[in-house]
């Protein structure tokens, strides 16, 4: 059953419906080798063997009576602990959720659960999703598997290094500044955000309402592709959320899409800061796609530079305001100190906020305050039209941008956690997708000498999720990064 | 913009209702300042006649009918995530003197 570990959802599914495997036996591998490699890897905050294995029961059982409901059936998934999943413990890494039990199944959730996926446990990521790292996790530092020295990126490191060390066949992540795909980059898997609004974010614990979305992060691109297609649609229960015309079959597109594309590079994805191994693999990734007649333009995203400053103004302020709900009242943590409403507040935030949060709420607080709102807020929100007009003029001439992940191959752990800046430019090249709202895409693009992975980001047209995919699958097929694996 | 000199944790963390320790605030005094250095350079370029950005993509607001919202929670699951319920209620401290 061991052969099946490091499979995509496309392979697995394929032997689900052969017969030669059953969701209960491959469910039962993936938990032994979790319990194999967990001590080591340190991907989840929870696991309940017992309710997974009760889920691809159910799944053999509707195939049995050919009531399959698609090639996620049976297929373990594994969730990042942002997103609800009705009776299982949902606390975002946080102490303040330390007992919450989520009462609903989130949007994203109950479309995987009508694809059959058998959802399995709950994935380490830094506190309330702020961070890069997964250090900020009130619960536990998870590993890289390809060295365990080292942080697996984040804030999604869980559902990445889970997805490395082959405890899933996939996993969701979340996707705020670069939390999907510099975890993807670092772990040497895909990670895809999807355009904003393409995806529900009802049931998803709010970070940054305006810039969070859920997405995949699988093996192939193509595995993505399925995720994505079960993930998406309009939903009365987020106003955000938008109904595309007409929503592609992103799997059989991505086959039949074949370019040749005209790519743009910005040179400000490539300035001080980046890493030279990195840079050199990227630019091998650009020129192998010339190398197939793709034209390779040279474009400008000249407010990039802005991004991160930007960011950490808006996000920190939604953040604030988002946060505001964890007050000790009618769920979550409460003090036992507080002994009049505004030490309930007072001291159970206090309490229950790891110290990454209490510096976003901080922040965010402050650049909302009166006196600094036009300074600070107003401004980004003015220089966020900026960044993405620049994106519009770039797509005008390119159907897609391609630029490293992230600057530089997975850091060692501590390494940046007593200087939040440092950390914070970790996300320098996935931030301004966010704030302009598009779909972006990291692959496995190969690794430093030293065996660490890198990631290639391609970043597409709002809505252009069909091209995307079938850009880097053209790369992934020419390539085999994505089937190497760490050894543990 | 603000003079970063004059960030007064004190004030803010009563604004966002976080107690923090003397030991943190004096870390995130320090750390705070040094990322409001970095946000100078929101200044560095002309943003008049700029419009704001609220979301990447405008989204058109919806009247909902006058009907009833959807499901709501069930008092039972209100009181299991509750830190203290008694009499339908969740209790806190007194408010009102």
């Amino acid at each position: 059953m061991s052969d099946y570990l490091y499979k995509s959802i496309v392979e697995v599914s394929e032997a689900l419906k052969a017969g030669s495997i059953t969701s209960e036996a491959l469910t039962q591998a993936i938990i032994d080798h979790t319990e194999a490699v967990e001590a080591k890897v340190n991907a989840f905050v929870h696991r309940d063997a017992g309710d997974a294995l009760g889920q691809a029961r159910a799944s053999d059982a509707r195939r049995a009576s050919g009531q399959t409901l698609g090639p996620l059936d049976g297929v373990p998934i594994g969730i990042k602990d942002i997103l609800a999943v009705e009776g299982q413990p949902l606390r975002c890494a946080s102490k303040m959720l330390d007992t919450f039990v989520a009462p609903y199944d989130a949007t994203v959730i109950k479309h995987l659960k009508a694809a059959g996926a058998v959802l399995w446990g709950r994935l380490n990521m830094d506190e309330f999703a702020m961070g890069s790292s997964t250090e900020n996790s009130a619960y536990k530092t998870t590993c890289n598997p390809w060295d365990l020295e080292r942080i697996p990126g984040g804030s999604s490191g869980g559902s990445a290094a889970a997805l490395a060390a082959g405890q899933a066949i996939a996993t969701i992540g979340t996707d705020t500044g670069g939390s999907i795909r510099q975890p993807a980059a670092l772990c040497g898997v895909v990670g895809m955000k999807p355009t904003y609004g393409l995806v529900s974010r009802y049931g998803l614990v709010a970070f940054a309402s305006s810039l969070d979305q859920a997405g995949p992060m699988s093996r192939t691109v193509e595995d993505a592709a399925i995720l994505l297609q079960s993930m998406l649609g309009k939903d009365p229960l987020d106003s955000t959320s938008i109904a595309m015309p007409e929503v592609p079959d992103f799997r059989s597109e991505l086959k039949t899409r074949k370019g040749p594309w005209k790519l743009g590079v910005p040179k400000e994805f490539f300035g001080e800061g980046i890493d030279p191994e990195v840079k050199a693999n990227i630019e091998s990734a650009i020129a192998w796609y010339r190398e197939q007649g793709c034209e390779i333009v040279d474009i400008n995203l000249p407010h990039s530079h802005l991004s991160v400053p930007v960011y950490y103004v808006i996000a920190t302020a939604e953040a604030s305001s988002n946060l505001a709900r964890f007050d000790g009242v009618r769920y979550g943590h409460r003090s036992p100190e507080a002994d009049d409403a505004l030490s309930l507040f007072t001291k159970s935030r206090g309490e229950g906020f790891g110290d990454e949060v209490k510096r976003r709420i901080i922040l965010g607080t402050y650049v909302l305050s009166s006196g600094y709102y036009d300074a600070y807020y107003l401004r980004a929100q003015k220089i966020r039209t900026l960044i993405r007009q620049d994106f519009e003029n770039a797509f005008k001439e390119v159907d897609a941008i391609l630029s490293p992940t992230s600057p530089t191959p997975a850091f060692k752990q501590g390494e940046r956690s007593e200087d939040p800046l440092s950390m914070y430019l970790s996300d320098i090249y996935t931030i301004a997708v966010n704030l302009a709202g598009l779909p972006a895409l990291s692959l496995p693009s190969g690794f430093t000498e030293n065996g660490l992975p890198i990631g290639l980001q391609v970043i597409g047209k709002a809505f252009g999720e069909a091209d995307l995919f079938a850009i880097a699958h053209a790369f992934e097929q020419a390539h085999d990064f994505n089937r190497a694996t760490p050894t543990l | 913009m603000a003079d970063s000199e004059n960030f007064d944790i004190d004030y803010v963390a009563r604004l966002a209702r976080i107690e923090l320790s003397d030991a943190e605030k004096q870390t995130l005094g320090k750390q705070l300042n040094q990322i409001l250095e970095h946000f100078d350079a929101l200044n560095s370029v002309d943003v008049s006649g700029v419009e704001p950005t609220a979301h990447a993509h405008p989204v058109e607001n919806v009247w909902r009918e006058g009907d009833a919202a959807g499901a709501t929670l069930k008092t039972d699951v209100l009181k299991s995530m509750a830190p203290e319920f008694r009499d339908n209620q969740v209790v806190v401290p007194k408010v009102v003197e």
